[in-house]
């Protein structure tokens, strides 16, 4: 959809629209990827869909106010199916604040270029497990590291696969 | 009443939004709920699409790993492989059978083995929702028998423990997870000691004492002291061992390849079970003087 209006009365920047059903789609098929791939292939288990779903959408709707709902719902969801040893809320409150400032960025920023969305996805994947760290430590009392050179990796391979997985997205935007 | 400017409006709902989940794990602590009708709900709507997802990635990883990742093609070949592929495709798939039907027969002389101890066959079919825990989920549930806090393992070993029971399925906290731990011994020197996860690939067996003889390479078996798991099963081997202060720090590759788990079996019994192969029951000893007592070992 070409056809860009002013979201925030200060800038023109393209808000995308999606075809009916799509980020519900795109969401459960995240989790099932999440729960389904680290079986069969472990080192799999780096890879963080249901968060690349929350940016991209956040990134191309540009609406803080949904963006963030949606990272609230993925994150409870993830919650759930984590087991009671990670408390409804965990990776709510990181997904929350990741949907709102992914979307915040995206009405300001143009984020359609790889290199932007590279770059975007490893800070937000940081940010994410910093946030979780800081929930665990703050609000659970579970002493986690904050940084560590696996975190890094991680970042840079969610990145790097976040390229393609967005390119795949995209497909489900309204011509 | 103020009017809230629009654009305060999200900043508004994302303080809204954090406050009740902050408020919802405060309940979670302090009332030790678990939101379970959430994820009885939650796994119950996702659980379905694992089981097709399971079975999709098992298909695609078998047809890869027999029939593409073999395909080293050179041009005098070509044409003979051509030939063969639709035979090739097939044999792979009786193959990923045979190989599923062989992982069975084991599991089944494992039980077979162990008659005297109530058990179950079950599929894995997902993992946890992220990397904040270590856990599996099962295509069998409380319809089935299986209750929380039951032991899982595989003929290789142990896997860990049932922390939720839904309708049809189960999920399993592994034993490498930071919250798990199971009661171990040395399987030759007879010392006990619990033996936890750390949320990585070895586990870490806690309170041996510096005085005591430990070899890399000895095997570690379950002591039957946690009450879930009978005595003698295999949880791992020694790999590394260094003095720490007051216990060694000992570190155990699990016996269980627990990073490919296909079929485990669940251990249908909370009361405190006892195995055939129960050998040497006095000569276990606990591994720390009374006054550095481990804690209890179970998996929590």
């Amino acid at each position: 959809m070409k056809d860009a209006f002013d979201i925030r009365g200060e800038s023109h920047i393209e808000v995308h629209k999606f075809r009916v059903g799509a980020i519900i789609i795109a969401t459960l098929l995240a989790l099932v990827i999440q729960a389904s791939f680290p079986i069969h292939f472990a080192k799999a288990a780096v890879l963080d869909f249901p968060l690349m779903v929350t940016i991209y959408f956040g990134l191309s709707r540009r609406n803080p106010s949904t963006g963030l709902l949606l990272g609230m719902v993925i994150g409870l969801l993830r919650d759930s199916l984590s087991g009671p040893t990670v408390p409804l809320g965990l990776y709510g409150i990181a997904g929350t604040i990741i949907g709102y400032f992914a979307s915040s960025i995206g009405a300001r920023l143009d984020t359609e270029h790889p290199a932007a969305r590279f770059a975007l996805t490893a800070a937000f994947f940081v940010a994410h497990q910093g946030l979780i760290v800081a929930t665990r430590r703050m609000l659970l009392a579970q002493p986690e590291p904050w940084f560590n050179m696996h975190l890094f990796i991680a970042a840079l391979f969610n990145a790097l696969v976040s390229v393609f997985v967005f390119l795949l997205l995209d497909r489900l935007r309204k011509n | 009443m103020v009017g809230i400017p629009s654009r305060h409006k999200s900043l508004v709902l994302l303080a809204g939004v954090i406050v009740l989940q902050i408020l919802m794990l405060a309940v979670q602590i302090k009332r030790d709920s678990q939101g379970r009708l959430i994820r009885v709900w939650t796994v119950g709507a996702v659980s379905p699409f694992e089981r097709a997802g399971s079975s999709g990635f098992g298909w695609f990883r078998d047809t890869w790993r027999r029939y593409f990742a073999l395909q080293n093609t050179t041009k005098e070949n070509e044409q003979l492989r051509r030939e063969n592929d639709t035979l090739k495709l097939q044999i792979s798939q009786l193959q990923g059978k045979a190989s599923e039907a062989g992982r069975l027969a084991v599991l089944l002389n494992f039980r077979q083995a162990h008659g005297d101890v109530p058990m179950l066959g079950a599929r894995v079919i997902g993992a946890g929702g992220g990397t904040a825990s270590l856990t599996i989920q099962l295509d069998r549930g409380e319809r089935d028998g299986i209750r929380k806090n039951m032991g899982v393992i595989t003929p290789d070993g142990v896997v860990g423990k049932v922390v939720e029971a839904y309708p049809n399925a189960a999920q399993v906290l592994l034993l490498t997870d930071k919250e798990s731990g199971v009661g171990a011994m040395l399987a030759d020197s007879r010392i006990q000691s619990p033996v936890g996860g750390q949320g990585e690939p070895l586990l870490v067996m806690k309170y041996v004492p510096n005085d005591d003889e430990v070899n890399v390479g000895e095997r570690v078996v379950t002591s039957g002291m946690d009450r879930i798991f009978p005595r003698d099963l295999p949880v791992g081997t020694v790999m590394e061992i260094k003095p720490g202060n007051p216990f060694k720090q000992i570190r155990i590759k699990p016996a269980a390849n627990l990073e490919r788990l296909e079929e485990v079996l669940v251990l249908l019994s909370l009361r405190p079970l006892e195995t055939k192969t129960e050998a040497h029951p006095a000569d276990a000893r606990p591994s720390a003087p009374s006054a550095s007592a481990p804690p209890p070992a179970a998996i929590r």
